[in-house]
């Protein structure tokens, strides 16, 4: 063990790995949430509860048909996903033309019912699920101890990130997706069935949330607040990194992860508040966010 | 198959709304495969929402669009670019978050028959030069209007609607798109044409139909022009 600036290295690099983690998550969920916003323009604040409802969707695959960690990893998200797909049939699809305020406290609106009914089911105390026999344990770095899942989580993270990044800056489907967001009506009278594919682009969005969610289930607890304790940062980050821009999301959502880690070994007492602050001054100077388009 | 006097595009009492302005009353008008028809008329005579009624992308529509005999009054944009119809909008339409190659690739080909690539870059050589650009938007105007014509040659679409195409562009610039329209109509393109230019369109046209107030109010074949030339500047107010 060796100290940085007067901090046992054990320590930092606890830290560390603790906000990457974090930030794997910020970034995953503030991805979805640039995703949706770019495509639908709907802020989606049922984003959390979608989270909530991929680890519920682990959990309930486990306990009532066996379905283990790996499979639910595709499963839960597919679900989930098409919840949303109904959900974006029935009822944002109406509201594209108004004001982001109504897309807003609709998805707000049905956070609170999502996340009641599962208090009302399961309680608050919240349930446990394992870490799967493949990823337990962990390595011995030297200076610091990296759970395999952990890991894990970082790496698939990084992947499903970067992977949709260059799905959508760089293939013909992410070129058909940038131009809809522009000018739906246009791209539909090329030939391109938008209206399907901002379905699709919702139901992936929320897949993404979902995803998310069973990560989530063996690092911390499934519980019906999940959702809500987490989106809150997360719109912090979504508004750092600039509304509806990919590349933002991804890296303020680990960036930021691993500031607030770094504030609880340097300044713990301001560790739960540093990403607010960031989001106040970067506010003030750089309304549109660090990545956004003005426009 | 069509006989030889089905029309490529018929048009019958085609009504249509922006929001609550009624624009259209009662529109009718034909187009023959292989012509290129050109649509007349002063400012807000209704012929940029005559065509954005046959692509059917203005709010409200109700009428008869018939193309190849199949009626498209009740179908959605995409199902009618599908069935072979291609559109350049006057204010070109343009990605800026898409590169040049992007949206040159864009419209998916709807049937076979679209030209090459190589062929579009024989009609607008410029594009070629410009296909690494970063950004479509970055192009010159003319630049961008041979984008947006060339993107819809791809896709085997048999009926083009352009929309002023030489808008705000430069003579010589004109000079080449006249030379693509006719280029295209002898490969067998069908053409409808909205100008405010006439002088242009007299370089290109076989027909004019000239509009005013959302109804097709006269019509005669290039032949007929000088005959009506007078009529004409009457219609159009110049």
């Amino acid at each position: 063990m060796f100290e940085i600036f007067g901090i046992p290295s054990t320590a930092l690099f606890g830290q560390l790995l603790i906000g990457l983690i974090n930030g794997s998550f910020y970034a995953l969920l503030s991805l979805g949430l640039a995703v949706i916003f770019g495509m639908l323009n709907i802020i989606n604040f049922s984003h959390g509860a979608q989270y909530m409802l991929g680890a519920f969707a682990a959990y309930l695959l486990l306990q009532y048909s066996g379905l283990g960690y790996w499979p639910a990893l595709i499963v839960a998200p597919v679900l989930v996903g098409i919840t949303g797909m109904i959900v974006e049939r029935l009822m944002l699809q109406w509201l594209y033309k108004l004001d982001h305020l109504y897309g807003l406290l609709l998805t707000f609106g049905l956070a609170l019912i999502i996340e009641g009914v599962a208090r009302n089911y399961f309680g608050s105390a919240g349930l446990p699920y394992t870490v799967p026999e493949s990823l337990r344990g962990g390595q011995n770095l030297g200076f610091m101890f990296l759970p395999n899942y952990r890991a894990w989580v970082i790496v698939a993270s990084l992947t499903i990130c970067f992977g949709t990044w260059f799905v959508i800056e760089r293939t013909r489907l992410g070129a058909n997706l940038r131009a809809a967001t522009e000018n739906p009506t246009l791209v539909r009278a090329f030939g391109i069935n938008v209206p399907r594919m901002i379905t699709l682009t919702y139901g992936f969005g929320v897949a993404l949330a979902a995803f998310a969610g069973v990560m989530a289930a063996p690092v911390y607890n499934v519980s019906p607040q999940m959702g809500s304790e987490l989106i809150i940062v997360v719109f912090a980050v979504v508004v750092i990194g600039g509304m509806g821009s990919i590349l933002g999301a991804i890296i303020t959502g680990f960036g930021l992860g691993v500031i607030e880690g770094l504030t609880k070994v340097f300044f713990p007492e301001a560790s739960n508040t540093v990403i607010f602050v960031i989001m106040a001054i970067v506010l003030l100077v750089r309304p549109a966010g660090l990545f956004g388009r003005r426009t | 198959m069509l006989d030889a006097r089905t029309p490529l595009l018929a048009i019958k009492d085609l009504q249509g709304w922006y929001g609550e302005s009624h624009i259209l009353h009662g529109v009718k008008f034909d187009v023959q495969e292989g012509e290129v028809v050109t649509l007349l008329g002063r400012n807000g005579a209704g012929k940029t929402t005559t065509l954005k009624s046959i692509m059917g992308i203005v709010g409200q529509r109700t009428g008869s669009v018939r193309f190849e005999g199949r009626e498209l009054i009740g179908l959605a944009s995409n199902q009618i670019a599908r069935a072979g119809i291609a559109f350049c909008p006057e204010e070109r339409g343009i990605f800026a978050s898409l590169n040049v190659e992007e949206n040159l690739l864009l419209p998916p080909v709807v049937r076979p028959g679209g030209l090459s690539l190589d062929r579009i870059f024989d009609l607008f050589p410029n594009l070629k030069e410009r296909l690494g650009s970063s950004q479509g938007t970055k192009l010159s105007g003319g630049e961008q209007q041979m984008l947006a014509i060339g993107r819809i040659l791809r896709t085997g679409a048999r009926l083009l609607l352009l929309d002023e195409p030489t808008e705000g562009l430069a003579p010589v610039i004109i000079q080449q798109i006249g030379k693509t329209i006719r280029a295209l109509k002898e490969q067998g393109f069908t053409i409808l044409l909205v100008e405010q230019n006439f002088r242009f369109a007299s370089t290109v046209a076989d027909r004019y139909y000239v509009m005013e107030h959302g109804r097709i109010i006269d019509q005669f074949a290039n032949a007929e022009l000088d005959a009506n030339v007078e009529k004409l500047h009457d219609y159009l107010g110049v």
